[in-house]
């Protein structure tokens, strides 16, 4: 007699096929545009032969460096400030008494992830310029550090919150008992072992930041082009391959951040 | 028994438990008072949700009581905080700090207590010897046997050297073999560390091999402390008596008493005398409670106090159930016979026996 089974999805006529598509819509674009970075020739759509001259331009463009830097400082801070307001708002809401407005307060910190970006980037304008106008603050540069940081705090809390809540409470408990004060029971407990969330929301926060566009577009002033606005302004002049070169930079150093995080989630779940 | 004060390692006293507020209120402990000696291995024993566990959370500072007092050593604990109690807890679960070896774990309390370096090194060796796992030491708890954390468990709460140690169901999750060589290894570290433990089980067996007294409790209260033997052959009330061990339970009229025996008839016109607790008067309809072991089958029904058709016989290795229905109606009563190379009688199921109890064997106790 056949073993009874619960239905299984690959099963379905036309499973397979369908996720071939969805595959193939979502990486070939990608893959094009990492294929004609090497092409010898000045255009984007037409091949030539194979050459790393472009990644050569790219390294050398003056443009490039400054964006690239504007990007780093601008992204280090923001992950550095948002990963530990999320892991302080984190501990906050798992390791406290439930008080009132505890839903209300998960809310408000999730938010950001339901409001479309425009409507944050158009506030966020909004806020800068009317502090501008009223006291006649501008923190040059530290406006987009302070905007990504606001927007990164969401997506560095998840990670965080979902390793505390996954986290024997019992291990506090023994610290507890093995007369940890609530200090050090979570310096030399909790904190060890939340660091793989505090990593993961990390580099969560790190790759929204770096490429980051709407927002950064709306409230960049001179001299604070990021890469995202540099590949952009690029575009809309007469587009050579150093721009797809530029673009692979970016893409292998979003690989490599989720990578790493994604690696660090697994080894430490063993 | 007279109190002894000063011998007491922990006294509660008058101790509620309520968890919840308003109509959600659940009294998990309902003023319960008792007495633990210093050196005791004393065990609360109770089916699950009967508040053992909440008690022993109490003591160990996880929770504080609603009202009453915890005593240790004649000083009040309850306000305490747990980092500050010279108690030490082994978990259900271990709670083993998994990112720290074998031997850190061990040395986090001594760590904790700001002890220097060379005694707690000292200290934490001591232990490992103590609990055999020296070869060990240098493991991450990840990367040993369920038997072998639980020695890291014990030896954890132990290096502190505490005053009293609570152990939550510990032996639980071990197998049926391990299980049996733990049971005796908490005995000889108990024994040889002279510390109080109080155990938490719902194992009844678990509990009368290992304690010195039992504390059996239901529904948030304590029914009976006493000596296994004690819980076991004068239980308090039914609940007890069916707790612990098989029991079979009979009902008979209570027909005249003497000072703490009863003479019983059954609806065979048959009587016996048995005894009953103290502070509680039998009269009318009762029920006799008697252990399976104390009861003998014999051949001839007109010989036994009650008698009955034999509706099964269950083999169990070293002895033999009877399982016999009786004339007058209700539950099969079970007979216990040990087996022995030369068994004098073999019965038959659905033939007629008489059951005979032995002197003492039945009791009346309160529902």
């Amino acid at each position: 007699m056949a073993e009874p089974r619960i239905m299984d999805i690959k099963d379905q006529p036309g499973f397979r096929s369908i996720a071939i598509i969805c595959l193939l819509v979502l990486y070939v674009p990608v893959l094009i545009l990492m294929i004609f970075s090497l092409n010898s020739g000045s255009l984007v759509t037409h091949w030539e032969g194979v050459t790393l001259n472009w990644y050569g331009s790219a390294f050398l463009n003056e443009e490039f460096h400054a964006a690239a830097k504007n990007t780093l400082i601008i992204s280090v801070t923001a992950t550095i400030v948002s990963t530990i307001c999320a892991t302080l708002a984190a501990i906050g809401m798992t390791r406290v008494k439930p008080w009132r407005g505890l839903a209300a307060a998960f809310m408000v910190i999730n938010l950001p992830l339901m409001v479309p970006e425009i409507i944050t980037a158009v506030a966020t304008l909004s806020f800068f310029a009317l502090i501008a106008g009223a006291f006649g603050l501008n923190f040059g540069i530290g406006n987009l550090i302070l905007a990504h940081t606001v927007f990164c705090i969401p997506f560095a809390y998840m990670p965080i919150r979902a390793r505390l809540e996954d986290m024997d409470l019992t291990l506090e408990y023994a610290a507890a008992d093995l007369y940890a004060t609530p200090w050090n029971a979570f310096r030399r407990i909790t904190l060890p072992l939340l660091v793989p969330g505090i990593m993961s929301g990390g580099a969560l926060a790190f790759i929204v930041s770096f490429d980051d566009f709407t927002i950064t577009q709306l409230v960049a002033g001179p001299g604070q082009t990021t890469l995202p606005l540099y590949i952009w302004n690029q575009i809309r002049r007469p587009m050579t391959p150093e721009i797809n070169a530029i673009s692979t930079i970016l893409l292998m150093v979003s690989i490599l951040f989720v990578s790493v995080s994604f690696l660090i989630a697994r080894r430490r779940a063993k | 028994m007279p109190e002894q004060p000063g011998k007491n390692a922990i006294e509660v006293r008058g101790v509620r438990k309520v968890f919840g507020t308003g109509e959600n209120q659940v009294a998990a402990l309902d003023t319960v008072s008792v007495s633990i000696r210093e050196n005791e291995f004393f065990t609360l024993l109770g089916p699950s949700g009967c508040g053992k566990t909440t008690l022993l959370r109490l003591i160990a500072g996880f929770d504080f009581p609603t009202a009453g007092e915890i005593l240790l050593h004649g000083q009040d604990i309850a306000p305490l905080p747990p980092f500050k109690r010279p108690v030490n807890t082994v978990f259900q679960s271990y709670a083993l700090f998994p990112h720290m070896t074998v031997a850190q774990n061990i040395g986090f309390g001594l760590e904790m207590l700001g002890k220097p370096k060379a005694e707690i090194e000292g200290r934490v060796a001591q232990m490992l010897k103590l609990v055999k796992m020296e070869a060990l030491k240098a493991r991450r708890t990840s990367q040993i046997s369920g038997g072998q954390q639980q020695r890291v468990a014990l030896a954890r709460a132990l290096a502190p050297q505490p005053k009293v140690l609570l152990l939550d169901e510990p032996l639980s999750a071990l197998d049926y073999k391990l299980r049996k060589e733990m049971q005796i290894e908490l005995k000889r570290l108990q024994h040889e560390t002279g510390i109080t433990f109080i155990f938490v089980t719902h194992d009844q067996e678990e509990a009368l091999t290992m304690s010195d007294r039992i504390a059996v409790m239901s529904a948030g209260k304590i029914l009976q402390v006493g000596t296994p033997r004690d819980i076991y052959d004068r239980p308090a009330e039914r609940f007890v008596a069916d707790f612990i061990g098989e029991t079979n339970f009979l009902p008979g009229t209570v027909v005249s008493k003497r000072a703490g025996v009863a003479t019983v008839k059954f609806a065979s016109n048959a009587t016996i005398s048995a005894g009953f607790p103290e502070g509680f008067d039998p009269t009318g309809e009762v029920t006799l409670v008697v252990r399976p072991e104390h009861a003998d089958l014999v051949p001839d029904p007109a010989k036994g106090t009650i008698a009955g058709t034999l509706a099964n016989i269950v083999y169990f290795g070293t002895d033999t159930h009877y399982h016999v229905k009786l004339d007058g109606g209700g539950e099969n009563f079970i007979v216990r016979h040990q087996n022995s190379r030369s068994s004098p009688v073999t019965y038959a199921t659905g033939v007629k026996v008489g059951i005979q109890f032995e002197e003492d064997a039945a009791r009346v106790l309160k529902d």
